[in-house]
């Protein structure tokens, strides 16, 4: 290592130091500093909290940045750039930083700022979230780059939310590695030996490349690795020393080429089994949750439900089945697993929470009441590649669940043979049966469409504003257009999911993952991003509390002219810890202290309220709201809808009730 | 007094939701349905939520004052249980006319965001 770095380095360092030199002695000395120094000898003098930093610290942080020495030779940085197109990668979302600035400058102006091209954010978190957001639009990820230290601590909650969500993101983090060589103060505080250590437990890989060629083999390999399912985030610690080194000889470097690994496909024992069990069930149950990759995915589903005319309970980590067909089930879950004699379970991410019941009411010492929604007789079925991760620090992976047929496999890779299995297994005597039960899953349909129709009309002229009012006054808005939900919607009841007609892939694009707060409009911003290639229409329900943790992602969006309709679900306050804090006083006999609020104290939003329109448009953006009347809504999203149609971001505000 | 009304007007097979809720005792149990936080997973018209309730709702037509008085104060499920310490037989009695003076939604065929 230090041999690599030694002299391009040593110039760099030299360069730097006769600036700190020079400025040391042409600077007034700083007060504070001085006072330090004449009270020295004086023990009853008052001594500062804190020192100014020396002149040449300050100089290294506050000045005029100096171009780097090159001793002959390209910047290294210009050949990673190399690196990064060869993989097609469309932006980099960061927040810039010394720490890779040798890379920044050469993806500008050697790399030409095109693929990739620099999106300006304003937060780390906000970074990762938009190449959340991004790749389950686009089925591509993103580089991230942030310093190794602090911006890595910003982006790491993001990082845990697509590692729990299953998406790839690149994340490299800028450090300085020789300590001999680096300057002092914040570019040390900003180093660190293992930056890599603080995500390691939520990344599926990481590496800390030493030359050009062990940089060119490590990001290939992190993007392949990310990109084989499970998806998951990798990680690169990226020194400083390496981007800005001259490099002398670029003919003895080569770019690995990139050959996408397939996909991990369950044992071919253990699909004709399950297979069997299927074709042979009475009330075979199938459940989806970050299954569908893509809309091949859908496709599958599809034919597999059919061929078995079992019911779909999606529970929407992807779309993975239309909700406008006959086999989409979601509303009748517990009771169809509840009479389940075969459960197949695609991607599940917790499958021990899906077929059992866990009531929070402090019974058992607190634990709760848990209780199986299932026969003991009934067979499960597991495809999971997840199975394939080995990490064991955060407990994404949930609680234990005995399964009887368990393939280790990505289940849309799996599909196809398994949907050939069943047709083969499917004895020619139970046509009638599987007949019979799709006529009885078309009934259950359109019953519970008229119920879910009926549960939408309560309080439908409410203030705040109904959840199912709000979202029917979108869709009327948007219905005739190519439209993509790009936000959560559990938020508002899953309206949207209930209500709208949803058939194509990108019609949602799941949670968060890891529910950690702060994704949702930063991911929503990102999908839009992938969708304006496509010439979609993009909606999202963005919760306030969620806005509230990063909304200069408002701003990103303005800049970079990402099309998107954010309508505020404005229910002023953490709603669910207002009512987790309600539970605990109740429980405990206590009358729950609202102080001001209407909920408790430390859970709302208001006193003041948050006005999200004047936020939004204090950063350029077209907004309208705060929106108490439903009868208002109608005109203000037409407005929005023609501004995105622009293509530009708007907003509305609506002031909601609380779900 | 109110909550005896109330049950007299259930015995009798009343109309409950004109007779019982008086104008005063609905609107203090508007103010107390919000300030015992009932709103928190109800909403504020007792609509409900598949995400908070369990799809269920209160009103309108909230369940027999019985059943409704008996579950507020022994709930062992994840709503938890309202003792009279925190939760007075007045306030109940007024959040229940409250409830019964919710009105029926619009029929959804007369919707049309929610037609077809």
């Amino acid at each position: 290592m230090a041999r690599l770095l030694s002299r391009t380095r040593l110039n760099r360092r030299k360069f730097m130091a006769g600036v700190a030199l020079a400025g040391a002695s042409a600077a007034p000395l700083p007060t504070d500093a001085a006072n330090a120094a004449a009270s020295a000898g004086s023990p009853d003098a008052a001594r500062p909290s804190a020192l100014r930093p020396t002149a040449a610290v300050a100089a290294a942080e506050t000045g005029t940045p100096q171009a780097s020495v090159q001793a002959g030779g390209a910047p290294s940085s210009d050949f990673m750039v190399d690196v990064i197109k060869s993989l097609d990668i469309d932006y980099v979302p960061c927040n810039p930083a010394q720490s890779f600035r040798g890379l920044h400058e050469s993806l500008i102006d050697y790399g030409g700022n095109k693929k990739p091209e620099f999106l300006t954010c304003t937060h780390e978190e906000a970074s990762v979230a938009m190449a959340h957001g991004y790749f389950k639009i686009a089925g591509k990820p993103l580089l991230v780059l942030c310093h190794g230290t602090v911006g890595l601590q910003h982006a790491a909650m993001a990082i845990y939310n697509a590692w729990c969500d299953r998406v790839p993101v690149i994340v490299m983090g800028g450090t300085d590695l020789d300590a001999s060589k680096r300057p002092p103060g914040v570019p040390t505080f900003h180093s660190a030996q293992d930056i890599n250590a603080l995500v390691r437990d939520f990344t599926k890989w990481d590496d800390q490349p030493v030359s050009l060629q062990h940089f060119a083999q490590s990001f290939v390999r992190a993007y392949k690795l990310a990109m084989t399912p499970p998806h998951e985030p990798v990680m690169i610690a990226l020194d400083c020393g390496l981007q800005e080194q001259a490099l002398h000889d670029r003919s003895k470097l080569t770019i690995p080429r990139y050959v996408p690994t397939a996909p991990p496909q369950g044992d071919m024992n253990a699909v004709r089994e399950a297979a069997r069990l299927l074709a042979a069930a009475e009330r075979p149950v199938i459940i989806a949750d970050k299954y569908a990759r893509t809309a091949d995915g859908v496709k599958f589903l599809v034919q597999l439900a059919e061929a078995l005319q079992a019911p779909v309970i999606d529970q929407k980590g992807r779309m993975n089945f239309p909700n406008t067909h006959h086999l989409f089930q979601n509303g009748r879950a517990q009771a169809l697993l509840k009479e389940a004699d075969v459960i197949l379970g695609l991607e599940l991410a917790d499958y021990w929470g899906t077929v059992n019941g866990y009531i929070d009411n402090g019974e058992n010492d607190g634990a709760g009441l848990q209780e199986s929604h299932i026969k003991p007789s009934a067979k499960l079925i597991s495809i999971s590649s997840v199975t394939l991760n080995t990490k064991s620090n955060y407990q994404d992976f949930q609680r234990f669940q005995v399964v009887d047929v368990d393939m280790a496999g990505d289940a849309q890779a799996t599909l196809p043979a398994l949907i050939e299995a069943v047709k083969q297994a499917l004895p020619t005597n139970r046509t009638g049966n599987i007949e019979a039960r799709g006529a009885a899953m078309k009934k259950a349909w359109t019953d519970a469409r008229d119920r879910t129709r009926q549960a939408a009309s309560y309080a439908w002229d409410a203030s705040p504003i109904s959840t199912a009012r709000m979202a029917m006054e979108v869709y009327a808005q948007i219905k005739d257009l190519d439209w993509s939900s790009v936000g959560g919607d559990r938020q508002l009841s899953s309206w949207p999911s209930r209500l709208w007609p949803m058939d194509k892939h990108y019609h949602h694009i799941g949670g968060p993952g890891g529910y950690g707060i702060g994704y949702n409009a930063p991911a929503a911003v990102g999908a839009a991003l992938a969708n304006r290639a496509q010439g979609r229409f993009s909606i999202n329900f963005q919760p306030d509390g969620d806005m509230m943790f990063g909304p200069g992602v408002l701003w990103t969006a303005v800049k970079h002219q990402i099309p998107l309709l954010s309508v505020m679900h404005n229910n002023r306050g953490y709603h669910q810890e207002s009512m987790h804090v309600q539970r605990m006083s109740s429980r405990r006999n206590r009358v729950a202290s609202l102080g001001k609020d209407i909920a408790p104290v430390g859970t709302r939003l208001e006193n003041p309220t948050i006005d999200y329109a004047k936020l939004a448009s204090s950063m350029g953006m077209w907004s309208a709201g705060p929106i108490t009347d439903a009868n208002e809504l109608a005109p203000a999203l037409k407005k929005a809808v023609q501004v995105v149609k622009a293509g530009e971001p708007a907003m509305v505000d609506v002031v909601t009730q609380p779900r | 007094m109110r909550m005896c009304v109330i049950i007299a007007g259930l015995v009798f097979g009343l109309n409950v939701g004109q007779e019982v809720a008086s104008a005063a005792s609905a609107e203090h149990g508007k103010t107390a349905f919000i300030q015992n936080g009932c709103w928190q997973c109800h909403g504020t018209m007792g609509q409900g939520s598949i995400m908070t309730s369990g799809g269920k709702r209160l009103a309108p037509d909230p369940l027999p004052w019985e059943t409704f008085s008996a579950f507020v104060r022994s709930s062992n499920r994840a709503m938890p249980p309202f003792s009279e310490k925190i939760l007075s037989d007045n306030d109940l009695a007024d959040i229940y006319a409250y409830l019964l003076s919710i009105p029926k939604p619009p029929d959804t065929a007369s919707i049309p965001l929610l037609k077809e």
